[in-house]
């Protein structure tokens, strides 16, 4: 069964496609790379997945429901959490905090019953402090929880941004480059927190330039240049598939 | 560190609630106007403090309040006090309205529309829309708060007066404080930090955006009503576009976001000019000096915010390190 299902998206910036016609289904369960060359627009789909643009054209459905143009902060209520290509953690604020942001969507106390400091709303906090603390200890980063997160080294920022999208309780989550500027044991480790996390029973859907990364982890993967869909298979597929290799390699008429 | 702290907020406490005993009349309604800044600012700091919004209109909405207590009651009769909710309430749907629509603008942009906004307002009461507001000469004669039938005239006799005002700015100490550390307050600073992660943390930032807005007006409408109160005759003048910059400079200048800050901020902004009377034309130039320096040395406020700790952080430190 498809979690979620991508039909023919097209978006504009101007008159530049950065996006023409992709469809692609992903499965429930797997973990799907989607991966190209810089300006392919792997990154525009993903804004479009989770509401971030509108789309021109196309449809995206989510459990077989329409979540085209949803607002953001919504798409996340229905469970497709995501992390940035450039790092977006609160930055002056602790660690703890951050995961909590994403807690929030699971949480429901209004300002007038944090006033009146109701049990009920009592009862939420803690509940979303340990839940934040748990996610905290999945990515390794429990003794950090007092810090800022701006005092985190890169490679635990990213871990972070996992963290936090993972407190919002998600069916899919989406990791925008998680190993971008992270050294090879830290991407080592990436792999097995992929790897926890789908075992979790949580669909993972993520760009990555780390081949290594791309074949080890995916089952899944589909190739887009120039915004389009240019190849989808299986990872040993993929490497053999002349079509992409020309688009990473070049192909030797754009020699000529 | 945060024992010390707590034995500084006590004694500061303990000094603001005996001060009126030693002092006279005139020092004591400085000590009033202090603390209705202070309320001014507390509710300011909800929108420009933990939302990180540039709202310089802030005295529009203290207008609404004050204006919807003297109308009802000088027509009415209906005691001060029990309009306070309403004073609150009228405010706060006057914030949903105008804000609804420009709460997606960012900084300069949001800063620019509320003092339009902040300046419309008072040229309508100048103007004494409807007939009701009594145009440039404002309303008179507005009833003194009553508590059991006591009345609390804040001219003749302000020590009663203070007393009011501090009850409520202690009880809005606490409500604010539990608001910033909560689900709510969390979400605003989140929006404030960075709208795009908030957004995709799955927060609905232009929602709180627009409660953070009436909720600062509520309670600026509120405070609106202890003022009309106090001095039982407003008029437009008090609710110029220098109100909302005095209010924005409390906030800036304490420390955005910091509840001890705003706090210092009234207490320096509208307290100290009334102390050196006698530098009453050096005033703003000092003044502007003194902004000038802050914005250069501690941009963040003389008393910016504390990082919160939550009951599970130290538990969870003591498990990794055993």
């Amino acid at each position: 069964m498809s979690l979620l299902r991508v039909e023919n998206v097209v978006k504009f910036f101007g008159g530049l496609m950065a996006v023409g016609d992709v469809s692609f289904d992903v499965p429930q369960g797997c973990v799907f790379g989607l991966i190209g060359p810089n300006g392919a627009g792997k990154t525009t789909v993903f804004n479009l997945i989770t509401g971030n643009y509108n789309l021109d054209k196309g449809k995206i459905l989510y459990k077989d429901e329409e979540i085209t143009g949803m607002p953001t902060h919504r798409v996340v209520t229905r469970g497709i959490a995501r992390t940035f290509q450039n790092i977006r953690l609160f930055s002056n604020m602790s660690v703890l905090e951050n995961v909590l942001a994403g807690c929030h969507c699971r949480m429901s106390a209004g300002p007038i019953s944090a006033m009146l400091r109701l049990p009920k709303q009592r009862a939420e906090e803690r509940a979303a402090v340990a839940r934040a603390i748990e996610e905290l200890s999945f990515a390794g980063l429990e003794a950090q929880a007092g810090n800022l997160a701006r005092n985190l080294s890169y490679g635990n920022q990213r871990l972070l941004e996992i963290a936090r999208a993972l407190a919002s309780n998600p069916g899919l989550i989406i990791l925008d480059e998680p190993a971008g500027g992270m050294n090879e044991y830290e991407t080592t480790s990436l792999v097995n927190l992929i790897e926890r996390i789908r075992k979790r029973g949580i669909t993972i859907m993520l760009i990555e330039h780390d081949m290594s990364l791309v074949m080890r982890s995916c089952e899944h993967i589909v190739v887009l240049e120039h915004g389009r869909k240019i190849a989808e298979g299986i990872p040993s597929v993929i490497k053999s598939d002349p079509r992409v290799i020309e688009a990473y390699l070049g192909s030797d008429e754009d020699d000529i | 560190m945060i024992d010390l702290r707590m034995i500084i907020y006590a004694a500061v406490s303990v000094c603001w609630l005996v001060a009126p005993l030693f002092l006279g009349n005139y020092h004591t309604d400085v000590l009033n106007n202090i603390a209705i800044y202070a309320l001014l600012g507390l509710s300011l700091n909800i929108i420009l403090g933990y939302g990180g919004m540039f709202h310089m209109g802030h005295a529009a909405f203290f207008a609404i309040g004050a204006y919807a207590t003297a109308i009802i009651n000088t027509s009415y009769g209906i005691p001060v006090l029990w309009l306070l909710p309403l004073s609150g309430i009228l405010a706060g749907v006057f914030a949903l309205v105008v804000a609804r629509p420009i709460i997606h603008l960012r900084g300069d942009y949001l800063l620019i529309v509320t003092i339009g906004m902040v300046e419309i307002v008072r040229i309508a009461l100048v103007n004494n829309v409807f007939g009701l507001t009594g145009g440039a000469n404002g309303i008179f004669g507005i009833a003194s708060p009553t508590i059991f039938g006591h009345q609390i005239n804040g001219i003749v006799n302000p020590k009663h007066y203070f007393y009011l005002l501090t009850a409520f700015l202690a009880f809005t100490i606490t409500v604010f404080y539990l608001l910033e550390h909560s689900r709510f307050g969390r979400a605003l600073k989140f929006l404030s930090s960075d709208s795009v992660a908030a957004e995709g943390s799955g927060i609905d930032t232009s929602g709180y955006k627009l409660a953070a807005f009436v909720i600062g007006a509520f309670w600026a409408g509120m405070v609106g009503n202890l003022y009309a109160g106090k001095i039982t005759f407003i008029s437009p003048e008090s609710f110029s576009f220098w109100e909302s910059v005095v209010m924005f400079m409390i906030v800036i200048l304490g420390g955005a976001g910091s509840i001890p800050g705003v706090l210092l901020g009234a207490f320096l902004i509208i307290g100290l000019p009334e102390y050196f009377h006698g530098l009453q034309q050096y005033r703003l130039l000092i003044f502007g000096f003194a902004l000038v320096a802050m914005m250069i040395f501690r941009p963040q406020g003389i008393l910016p915010p504390k990082q919160h700790t939550y009951a599970t952080d130290n538990a969870s430190e003591k498990k990794v390190s055993s």
